[in-house]
């Protein structure tokens, strides 16, 4: 071999001994390096004990509730299997909705989350507000659809047959 | 810190257009300077070497 | 392999080359930058739920895709040096190191700026920011380690090594939030498509590309001061015009 093919097996050995180092690192890692937990890890137990966690999920719809000081909010972390309710008192950020994304970091005390900072989570989805409204009328169209067809299904069934 | 986030949601386009634009096109002008600064810097010192050079 | 390669390698016609396309580089990206700043803030609407706060990501997205674009560029030259032992390479990857880490900069700062109206904090130590930082301290790190050799040569070796090994920060970075919950949201831009208004998408591309030429411009400024450095005792710099007057 040339001193230059050398060289170059030299520097690719090296390359994928790193790449497989560092992925077994992060493999290691794997539960580590995740921002929050989601509400059936915490039903499932495999939460940190007596510290203060993030959960992450959506706000469920519905659920956000104010009392009467104005500063304490009361909501539901769902992620569409379990859901935790959550208290916090504070200022929420402008991108919490109701159905959208939000991580909440406090203890977990007889499976209510007492948050001390809730912070909001966006999509990758960018659109003008009119194309919002369109695609949620669209949205609700279908679903007014996906209503009717159960009511039409006995009369097509036995045609087919 | 109460005051910049109601100020921030007052003005976006200002917060944004000074907080992130004029920021990230200054940080080009103090690059394009340093750049043009080096290349000065290098051609003088160049010279210098090949005029004594040449004196000798 | 009728071209010589190794003829444009040649730190002695590159220069000239170099010189002769700065200014394009340049003023291309000075236009590009006016038109898509003027897109991105007269022409793209607003975002239905970001408002006008959303119209960071078109200097935020570009800044952050040159700082691993030219990471992989920098790690690449670097590569060349090492196996074809070419002058040129070593020079190009610590032309482009400093333009890299000031994307990097740019990158994160504007992040911190977006991150706290819309998520309500400037910073969280989640897998795509922390990744993002670790890049800046390979930068820095290539940057610094070059400086504190005297031997160029040397220099160029070690420096290459740490630019290799660090490159696989980089898919780390575009992954982190498809492998882990993170705050930061997914990728807008998939390699099945784009989930952005039109406008949006021209203004976000435009400003990518101005980043590009201007990058392109400023690497070039950069090594050519490089090579009048490192070749000054050669005759062919002596007879240069620009060092003779």
């Amino acid at each position: 071999m040339k001193p230059r093919q050398k060289r170059f097996v030299f520097i690719a050995v090296a390359l994928v001994g790193v790449a497989l180092a560092v992925g077994l690192v992060l493999y290691a890692l794997r539960g580590n390096v995740n921002l929050y937990f989601t509400p059936t890890q915490v039903f499932n137990n495999e939460v940190p004990k007596g510290r203060s966690f993030r959960i992450g999920g959506l706000v469920e719809e519905g659920s956000v509730k104010r009392e009467k000081d104005g500063l304490t909010v009361n909501f539901v972390i769902t992620d569409t299997h379990k859901s935790i309710p959550v208290v916090y008192k504070g200022i929420l950020p402008d991108l919490f909705k109701e159905g959208k994304g939000v991580v909440a970091q406090g203890t977990v005390e007889n499976g209510v989350m007492r948050a001390e900072e809730v912070l909001a989570k966006h999509d990758e989805n960018y659109m003008p507000p009119e194309a919002a409204d369109a695609l949620k009328k669209a949205k609700a169209a279908n679903t007014a659809d996906a209503a009717a067809i159960p009511s039409n299904a006995p009369v097509v069934v036995p045609v087919a047959k | 810190m109460i005051s910049l986030d109601v100020w921030m949601r007052e003005n976006p386009l200002t917060y944004v257009w000074f907080g992130s634009y004029a920021v990230a096109l200054l940080i080009f002008a103090i690059e394009i300077a340093m750049v043009v600064h080096r290349r000065k810097i290098t051609l003088q010192q160049v010279r210098m070497m090949h005029d004594a050079g040449e004196e000798e | 392999m009728a071209i010589n390669w190794f003829k444009y390698s040649a730190p002695t016609t590159f220069y000239g080359l170099a010189g002769k396309m700065i200014p394009w580089f340049a003023f291309s990206a000075a236009i590009l930058f006016a038109v898509g700043l003027y897109i991105g803030f007269f022409i793209a609407p607003m975002d239905a739920q970001q408002g006008e706060f959303y119209r960071i990501i078109f200097i935020h997205v570009p800044a952050s895709m040159m700082s691993m674009f030219l990471y992989m560029v920098m790690a690449g030259y670097a590569a060349l040096g090492l196996i074809f032992n070419t002058r040129l390479s070593a020079m190009m990857a610590s032309a482009i190191a400093p333009t890299g880490a000031l994307f990097t900069v740019v990158s994160l700062w504007t992040g911190a700026l977006w991150g706290k109206p819309m998520w309500g904090t400037w910073w969280m130590w989640d897998a795509r920011m922390t990744s993002e930082l670790i890049l800046l301290f390979l930068y820095l790190g290539f940057i610094a380690l070059h400086a504190s050799i005297d031997e160029p040569r040397r220099a160029d070796r070690a420096a290459a090594l740490l630019a290799i090994v660090g490159s696989v920060n980089v898919p780390i970075i575009y992954f982190s939030v498809k492998w882990w919950n993170t705050l930061h949201q997914g990728a807008t831009i998939k390699f099945s498509g784009t989930s952005m208004h039109i406008a949006m998408q021209q203004a976000m591309f435009t400003m990518l590309a101005a980043c590009w030429l201007y990058a392109i411009a400023v690497a070039l400024a950069r090594v050519r001061s490089i090579i009048l450095e490192r070749e000054r005792n050669t005759v062919w710099i002596a007879e240069l015009p620009e060092v003779k007057q």
